[in-house]
């Protein structure tokens, strides 16, 4: 009980920062977007080819929003000793993860709807079956989350972070990657029965990590 | 905490080390001579004697530098020990990973006619070489050695359990899309006879490779640390003002 209180607490800090600084709103989302608009560049928008892998520009585009997310969640706890602050509320590792993941979560998505829309509207994809869709976001926004917060963390504080990041996240992200791209395949041409089995893997993907996490958070989190 | 400066006996290291050489010497003999050609691969199956070898210890290098980062993490065996093992092994496993995609690519390209094919084994492999080069470049920052070492082996551990999951979720992606193309069982050569022979030269020679040179990485760190260790003290000496024969 006392460690969900702590978590939405976390949680609620880290959603206000953004509320108020807008970074997520103002900058991340405008990213995802044109990087949306960058592939209908390169892949030629009349052969219908960007209609076919539309769910996996959208995952590649999300992946790297969350990049960004996960880099902006640590960089504010960068300024002002702001680490040191929450580690002296007493505040267990585990809730701090937690919160984080769930604050990263919350972010990724608000733009995956957002970006969802903008690629229905740009890539003319049409939409056959929301549940499955609804099932696997979650899921593999989950998924991302946690293994975020888990490099971030990582990373956090050290000189090169920026550009570590990406190297340590994305290797282990590819069966997200995968998965979800399936599953949103099978969710868009109405065949929910091919996407089911994926919609289980990033489930499993999600917990597993969420569980690593909250092992393995507050060793790296009181670690200087 | 005793940090062993040795991982191996010096004995122990000059056996394997000769046993190394000896068995690197047969692989040559025997992979270019004495095992003949295959009856469909002809001398492209030559390559599989350092492609298969290398293909296991990498794997198997990887699982060393989860075990020794399981035993770093854990209260009671944490050790400077294990996490110099950790990094050693996995610094092997990327050269073996590494050794292995190229080698099957040069084995792919007259056997399948393409240099890279979309299966299970090859996409695993590709991405475990690129989790663990994300590690190396993780150890390579400075600092404290008990906060460095757990976050190096919590690091490998998130790779490590990954490696099941993208195997699993590449092999199934290739199933549902297609059925496997490349690996058809007409291709896979049964081994027998001096093949057999050779291979097994060739795994055993490669493991005798991968003990000896992990122990001289070991020897390596420990040096590294020394040398780190020195130059700190003669800074403070400069600074002290204990040694005037610097900085006259």
């Amino acid at each position: 009980m006392r460690l969900w209180r702590e978590a939405s607490l976390v949680a609620a800090k880290d959603l206000r920062i953004e509320a108020r600084s807008r970074i997520a709103l103002g900058q991340i989302l405008p990213f995802g977007i044109i990087v949306a608009i960058l592939f209908a560049f390169a892949l030629d928008p009349d052969s219908g080819l960007l209609t076919r892998v539309a769910p996996g520009l959208f995952w590649v585009t999300v992946l790297l929003a969350a990049l960004l997310a996960v880099g902006r969640s640590f960089a504010v706890e960068e300024k002002s000793n702001a680490r040191d602050g929450l580690r002296l509320t007493g505040l267990d590792g585990s809730a701090v993860f937690l919160g984080k993941m769930a604050a990263i979560a919350a972010e990724l998505f608000f733009l995956e709807i957002l970006l969802g829309i903008a690629v229905v509207i740009l890539y003319g994809v049409e939409v056959n079956g929301v549940v499955v869709l609804l099932a696997a976001a979650p899921a593999a926004t989950l998924g991302i989350a946690s293994t975020g917060t888990l490099y971030g963390v990582l990373a956090a504080g050290l000189r090169s972070r920026e550009t570590l990041l990406p190297l340590l996240l994305l290797p282990v992200l590819a069966p997200v990657l995968l998965g979800a791209t399936r599953a949103f395949e099978g969710g868009l041409e109405g065949a929910p029965s091919d996407a089911w089995p994926w919609v289980g893997l990033l489930w499993i993907f999600a917990t597993f990590y969420t569980a690593f996490g909250v092992l393995a958070f507050g060793t790296l989190w009181e670690n200087d | 905490m005793n940090p062993r400066d040795q991982l191996l006996d010096p004995r122990l290291r000059r056996v394997i080390g000769v046993g190394a050489v000896i068995g690197v010497v047969a692989l040559c003999l025997f992979g270019l001579w004495g095992a003949p050609p295959d009856d469909r691969q002809g001398e492209a199956m030559r390559l599989l004697y350092l492609h298969v070898p290398s293909a296991w210890l990498a794997y198997f290098a990887f699982l060393v530098t989860a075990i020794a980062s399981a035993l770093f993490l854990w209260p009671r065996t944490r050790s400077i020990v294990w996490d110099r093992v950790a990094g050693a092994s996995a610094e092997l496993g990327v050269i073996f990973t590494g050794l292995t995609l190229v080698v099957g690519s040069l084995w792919g390209r007259p056997i399948w006619g393409v240099w890279w094919a979309w299966d299970a084994r090859l996409v695993t492999t590709a991405v475990l070489f690129f989790l663990y080069l994300g590690y190396l470049a993780l150890r390579r920052i400075p600092g404290d050695a008990i906060s460095t070492g757990k976050r190096n082996a919590i690091a490998a551990l998130i790779a490590f359990v990954d490696v099941p999951i993208v195997h699993f979720s590449v092999e199934w992606w290739r199933t549902l899309h297609q059925k496997a193309t490349v690996f058809n069982p007409e291709l896979s050569a049964r081994i027998e006879g001096v093949q057999a022979l050779t291979l097994w030269i060739a795994v055993l020679a490669f493991t005798l490779v991968y003990v000896y040179l992990l122990d001289r990485r070991y020897r390596l760190a420990v040096i590294d640390d020394v040398l780190a260790e020195q130059a700190l003290e003669q800074a403070i000496k400069i600074r002290t003002g204990d040694n005037p024969g610097v900085g006259r």
